[in-house]
């Protein structure tokens, strides 16, 4: 659905040379410290920052060929939530929700039954006439996000949406944005420093640091196998590193399990069978937009183990 | 003739409170048509903004800062042909005004440019994530969000008028100013003086508090 690629110069150190494929209707996050790059990165899609060279192909649209009132279609179509909110603090919370529909020149008798609907969607009906001072950050990023949706964009771009929140007030607006992307399709992009986030949210997840994407995959890999070491020290902060195995001297292998698997005596049956002992290094159940999912470290030793191996494959991810 | 009170020739004094207020009226229109563009040019022509060019931003932030270095006496007396060229007169009410818009139009265009500097960037790229020109940016955006900025800025640069005015009234503009120079201090009739200061006074205080009153009415942070 849209390729993003970006080579940036080295004259430009905010972005060097990343590589990312987003599809059409994922959430995708993209983790890193401030100052990686995220928030350069993410204004590549909607043109507020453009390339030095490189391709970025948005919904089929090279950025590097848009500009005047191609660039501002576009726009409609990949819109934005921010961090503090981004609110005209002169309009009344229906009026800052009309402000897009009125930039793309909406049929003013349409904007606002057009605008009840999104209040109404996002919880804040009942607070059409107020002006932002009046509302409280969870509200302030709700009246963002009905803002964002007024066009019926495709992308919903989110830069440390909720960098600013409690985490109660977190976990709703996390929710919110999963009910968009579920209900109505949206490709999401979210841009985070907090592993949390991604936790909750994103299906994948890239890993920023210096300009330079040094991981990427399945958000439940990354939080139970990261392979690069700035993406450990995000999980650290995070205090979600419990993963990390004990020294064994023999053969280590990372194993996910998903759905029924969970439920079931596999490490025993497999252990019967090959006559191989699993010694459990770490483990944990990690809670995922995609479910629950449960990660082990085991130490192989005596047995078959290849075939052990074969047997543990059958029923969740692998990785030595 | 020397009686305290004998000296205040009131017809006198309220023609000049007239011409006092119709300096300040006519400069303070023109200066805010003038100056609110210009104030707009020199933020959209600064770095990082839509128009950024610094050629643009130089000429225009130059421009500005000659305008502004000049004393506004020499101002007066330099701008004297220019004046007689567009109202055809450089005295009365009329021959002042062009010297005064002159003086402060530059004034309050920098404090424009500093309000609309005060608006939350991530407003600015919101709006212009919306897919909005560089006009609706304006108009939409950043305007109704720096009003109260420069609605503080009118109030400021009328106060500065009010004073402008007064010094007008050495090149014969008439005025209070005017009053208080030559009554006041030449013929040394001190109760001239305080009369004229006073209304001043009050004149300044009527717009700082109307100006503080507006900005509250327009300010919903």
């Amino acid at each position: 659905m849209h390729r993003v690629y970006k080579h940036f110069g080295p004259d430009q150190p905010a972005l060097a040379g990343v590589d990312l494929a987003v599809t059409h209707g994922e959430i995708f996050g993209i983790i890193g410290r401030s100052g990686a790059g995220k928030s350069t990165l993410v204004r590549l899609l909607n043109g507020l920052e453009r390339a030095d060279s490189g391709t970025v192909i948005v919904d089929g649209v090279d950025m590097a060929d848009v500009s005047g009132s191609a660039l501002r279609t576009l726009r409609r179509r990949v819109q934005m939530i921010f961090q503090n909110f981004g609110l005209l603090s002169s309009r009344t919370v229906a009026q800052n929700v009309a402000l897009p529909l009125r930039i793309a020149g909406a049929d003013l008798a349409g904007i606002d039954g057009r605008v009840a609907d999104l209040l109404h969607r996002v919880g804040l009906i009942d607070y059409a006439g107020k002006y932002p001072s009046q509302l409280s950050g969870g509200q302030k990023q709700r009246v963002g996000i009905a803002r964002a949706l007024a066009t019926a964009p495709d992308i919903l771009l989110c830069d440390e949406a909720t960098s600013a929140l409690d985490p109660e007030t977190t976990a709703s607006i996390l929710a919110l944005i999963a009910d968009l992307n579920r209900e109505l399709g949206l490709t999401i992009i979210v841009i985070t420093h907090e592993m949390d986030v991604v936790r909750q949210l994103c299906d994948r997840v890239a890993v920023l640091h210096n300009g330079r994407v040094v991981e990427s995959g399945l958000v439940s890999d990354i939080f139970f196998t990261p392979a690069a070491q700035e993406t450990r020290a995000l999980l650290t902060d995070a205090g979600a590193d419990g993963a990390m195995g004990i020294a064994f001297p023999g053969r280590v292998v990372h194993l996910a399990l998903e759905g029924e698997a969970l439920a079931e005596p596999v490490l025993t049956r497999i252990a019967r069978a090959t006559g191989v002992d699993f010694t459990i290094l770490a483990s944990r159940i990690g809670h995922f937009r995609a479910g629950s999912v449960g990660q082990f470290t085991l130490g192989l030793s005596g047995g078959d183990q290849d075939a052990a191996l074969a047997a543990l494959a059958d029923q969740g991810r692998v990785r030595e | 003739m020397t009686g305290v009170s004998g000296n205040l020739y009131w017809s006198e004094i309220s023609r000049a409170s007239l011409e006092t207020l119709a300096m300040l009226g006519g400069s303070l229109a023109l200066t805010i048509l003038f100056g609110l563009p210009l104030g707009i040019l020199l933020f959209l022509t600064s770095p990082g903004q839509p128009w950024a060019s610094r050629a643009a931003s130089g000429l225009l932030g130059f421009a500005v800062n000659l305008l502004r270095a000049v004393p506004f006496i020499i101002l007066l007396i330099v701008m004297i042909p220019l004046t007689v060229l567009l109202v055809g007169t450089s005295l009365g009410v009329l021959g002042a005004i062009p010297p005064l818009v002159v003086g402060a139009a530059p004034f309050f265009a920098r404090l424009v440019e500093t309000a609309l500097r005060e608006v939350d960037r991530s407003t600015v790229q919101a709006v212009q994530a919306m897919g909005a020109t560089t006009r609706e940016l304006v108009l939409l955006a950043l305007l109704p969000e720096a009003l109260p900025g420069i609605v503080a800025g009118i109030t400021i640069t009328a106060i500065t008028l009010v004073s402008f005015t007064a010094m007008a009234g050495v090149v014969g503009a008439g005025g209070l100013g005017d009053l208080a120079i030559r009554f006041g201090y030449q013929r040394f009739q001190t109760d001239v003086m305080i009369v004229t200061v006073v209304l001043l006074l009050l004149l300044v205080q009527c717009l700082q508090m109307m100006g503080d009153r507006l900005v509250r009415y327009f300010s919903h942070r």
